[in-house]
């Protein structure tokens, strides 16, 4: 070693070297330091991501048991007036349990009839009037339909309910897991893609929940959001950074923006509550009223955003501008803005992001209600996705676990989506001077 | 503040008379009374040390000081005639006809096309595309970058050379059809032979306009300019001929920075 440097005409005296050592191995312990601690982050992560989806992927399918169900008229439609209303209003439940009788004879006492009734989710009802109301000429044929097992049912059948565990631990008895193992040999129980997940509302069933009420409802929430705070946050930006004067006035305003930001979102809630609903009678629960809550909130993020945008180009831009004669407002219009864009619409997405995420503010203002109706209007009732996940963590049954972290799963989804978005129109138009 | 014996601030024909102009900014004095004729059709040079004053006279010409907050620009400047310093005069009409050039060459970050024809569109001084298109090419032309760029018309501004670039901006400038042209040290963001093609350029054009010059080089300021003037702390120490003052010069102070005294 001594030799190579010597080579090199580096001379070298073994003080030197030490203190070069000593270097080195800081610097190999300072990288050790940050490889660990990339290392934990996504560790964590990784746990967490793992987690969501090991909870949440059996959501996305579901048990049907198919039954041959006869339409009977007089049960449906005893006057023969085919009137909608009639059919929609007649006892389908009555058509699933005769098919289900027929099937297990056997079944006599009442407890277990009830059981027996119980396989099968009491959305019932609902799915074959559906039925009926697509096809009425239905009414007197038999049919093989598929219905919705019970969320017990669908627990069990995704292996979550162990049928060596001793029967008074069980939601599942020993009569139903016979039941059903004969409904699966006779090849009745199917399982299928979980569309009603993307498609209904909630319930207060889980096999009937679905996640797109919540989903309707975080759009029009984030429509409105956007509508108010982006072109107030982006003309607030604008005339504070290109045409106020700078005055103790527009300091005061710079430091509140600072502060508001920085204000926990419940707080926000709370003057929803006490100026949107109390002061001025707006809806209850209402997307409207989330999203003018939720726009309060993003605004001061919009304006930091956008001013910092604004900041950086460069002056000589400017200069230039006002150099072939362009008027002030030309300036900003046709060059100042136009070359803030990209930073103002990355902040603008970060802040919606944080607004679709937002939860406390929303059950200030009455959104965490129990609503299975998909919202048509920024008026109609609503929830949104992050108040959905938080009711279904709070509900007692099984089935809800896993809906809760399908919840998650779709959350994360769009969150991502919108921060993709934000990098690549942040790769896009970076620096273009 | 005219001193007849050292100055020549006054001249026969004048295309800009400057008077009394002072400026301050925030409160701080940095120009003194400043009086300065530019000629017409001829190259003014402006010289002196950093920080005395130039870029701020020059940016009076033009009302560019009126953008920054706190400058206060008093005196009297008139072009043609006409007092510009005057409220009644639209700062943005004023700087069509009293077009500027910067240090560092600042393209709009668009094309070509549209960095000459931004200004003529805003002043409403054409009328469809083919008019559009014939001034673009003139001022192209002009400033001697046509055979280089007309076959990229549509490409950024900012993808060109420095020294394009920096003529591309003379063009952008020439496009609104000024009568006067400032340009604060156009040349020194630019390496030799680029500086020599914008000064051919700076010759050429001043057949047409009337340019005033700020230059740190004095052999710039003595190859293209007939009138110099030079500044020092604020105030003009001396004008005249570009001749007279670099070979005999009659303040001791030209003289010093000429020579490299200081500066
Ligand atoms: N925007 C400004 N704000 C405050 N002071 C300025 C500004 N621009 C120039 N000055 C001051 O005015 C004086 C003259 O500056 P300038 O005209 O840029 O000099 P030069 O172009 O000759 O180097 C300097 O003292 C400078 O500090
Ligand atoms: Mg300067």
């Amino acid at each position: 070693m001594t030799d190579r440097e010597q080579s090199t005409g580096i001379a070298v005296d073994s003080a030197e070297v030490k203190h070069a050592r000593k270097r080195y191995r800081a610097e190999r312990r300072f990288r050790m330091y940050g490889v660990a601690a990339i290392a934990a982050a996504a560790g964590m992560l990784a746990l967490l991501v793992i987690s969501i989806v090991a909870t949440g992927w059996t959501a996305f399918y579901q048990h049907s048991i198919a039954l041959d169900v006869t339409f009977e008229a007089k049960v449906i439609d005893p006057k023969g007036g085919r009137d909608p209303s009639v059919l929609a209003r007649a006892d389908y439940r009555k058509l699933a349990r005769a098919s289900l009788r027929k099937l297990f004879p056997d079944v006599k006492k009442r407890g277990d009839k009830r059981k027996l009734y119980g396989l099968l989710s009491i959305g019932v009802d609902q799915q074959l009037a559906e039925l009926v109301a697509a096809d009425p000429s239905l009414i007197g044929q038999t049919r093989r339909v598929e219905i919705y097992a019970s969320d017990d049912v669908d627990s069990f059948l995704k292996g979550f309910i162990d049928r060596e565990a001793p029967e008074s631990d069980r939601r599942i008895k020993d009569k139903e897991i016979a039941w059903l193992d004969k409904l699966e040999t006779d090849g009745a129980i199917t399982s299928h893609l979980n569309l009603r997940f993307w498609t209904k509302g909630d319930s207060r069933e889980p096999e009937l929940a679905g996640f797109w009420g919540a989903m309707v409802g975080s759009f029009f929430t984030l429509l409105v959001t956007l509508a108010l705070s982006f072109p107030v946050g982006v003309l607030a930006a604008t005339y504070l950074e290109e045409f106020a004067p700078k005055n103790r006035w527009t300091d005061i305003i710079e430091v509140n923006i600072n502060n508001l930001a920085a204000v926990p979102s419940i707080v926000f809630g709370l003057l929803g509550l006490a100026v949107f609903l109390n002061f001025f009678g707006l809806p209850r629960s209402a997307p409207l009223v989330g999203g003018m809550v939720l726009a309060l909130m993003t605004l001061p993020t919009i304006i930091i955003a956008s001013r910092s945008a604004l900041k950086a180009v460069p002056p000589s831009i400017r200069e230039a501008a006002f150099g072939v004669g362009a008027s002030e407002l030309q300036v900003v219009t046709h060059h100042v803005v136009p070359l803030a864009l990209p930073g103002i619409l990355t902040g603008a997405i970060i802040g919606m992001a944080r607004a679709l995420g937002e939860t406390a503010p929303l059950l200030m203002i009455g959104m965490v209600a129990f609503i299975v109706d998909i919202p048509g209007s920024v008026t109609d009732p609503a929830t949104v996705m992050p108040v959905q996940i938080y009711l279904w963590a709070d509900s007692p049954e099984r089935a809800f676990v896993a809906r809760t972290s399908a919840g998650v799963m779709a959350l994360l989804g769009f969150l991502m989506l919108m921060n993709a978005l934000a990098v690549i129109l942040r790769k896009r138009f970076e620096r273009r001077w | 503040m005219l001193d007849s014996e050292t100055n020549s601030a006054t001249i026969a024909d004048p295309k800009v008379v400057c008077r009394d102009v002072s400026v301050s900014y925030s409160g701080k004095q940095a120009l003194f009374d400043i009086d300065l004729d530019i000629g017409s059709h001829q190259v003014t040079s402006l010289i002196g040390p950093s920080g005395c004053g130039k870029s701020t006279f020059l940016r009076c010409m033009n009302r560019m000081n009126d953008v920054i907050d706190g400058c206060v620009v008093t005196g009297s400047i008139s072009v043609d005639g006409v007092e510009i310093l005057d409220d009644e005069i639209d700062a943005v009409q004023l700087r069509r006809r009293v077009g500027m050039v910067f240090q560092k060459p600042n393209p709009f970050p668009k094309s070509i096309y549209d960095n000459i024809a931004y200004g003529p569109r805003i002043h409403g001084l054409v009328r469809g595309k083919d008019e559009l298109d014939e001034v673009v090419q003139t001022s192209l032309e002009r400033a001697g970058l046509w055979e280089e760029v007309k076959d990229r018309l549509l490409q950024p501004g900012t993808g060109l050379s420095g020294g394009q670039q920096q003529r591309l901006c003379i063009a952008r400038a020439i496009a609104v059809r000024p009568d006067v042209i400032l340009m604060d040290e156009p040349c020194s963001a630019l390496d030799p032979i680029a500086t020599a093609r914008v000064e051919e350029l700076i010759d050429e054009l001043k057949r047409s306009y009337s340019i005033v010059i700020v230059t740190h080089s004095m052999q710039q300021a003595a190859r293209v300019s007939q009138r110099t003037a030079f500044f020092h702390l604020g105030i003009v120490v001396e004008v005249g001929e570009t001749e007279q003052i670099f070979t005999n010069p009659r303040d001791e102070r030209t003289q010093g920075y000429i020579t490299g005294r200081y500066g």
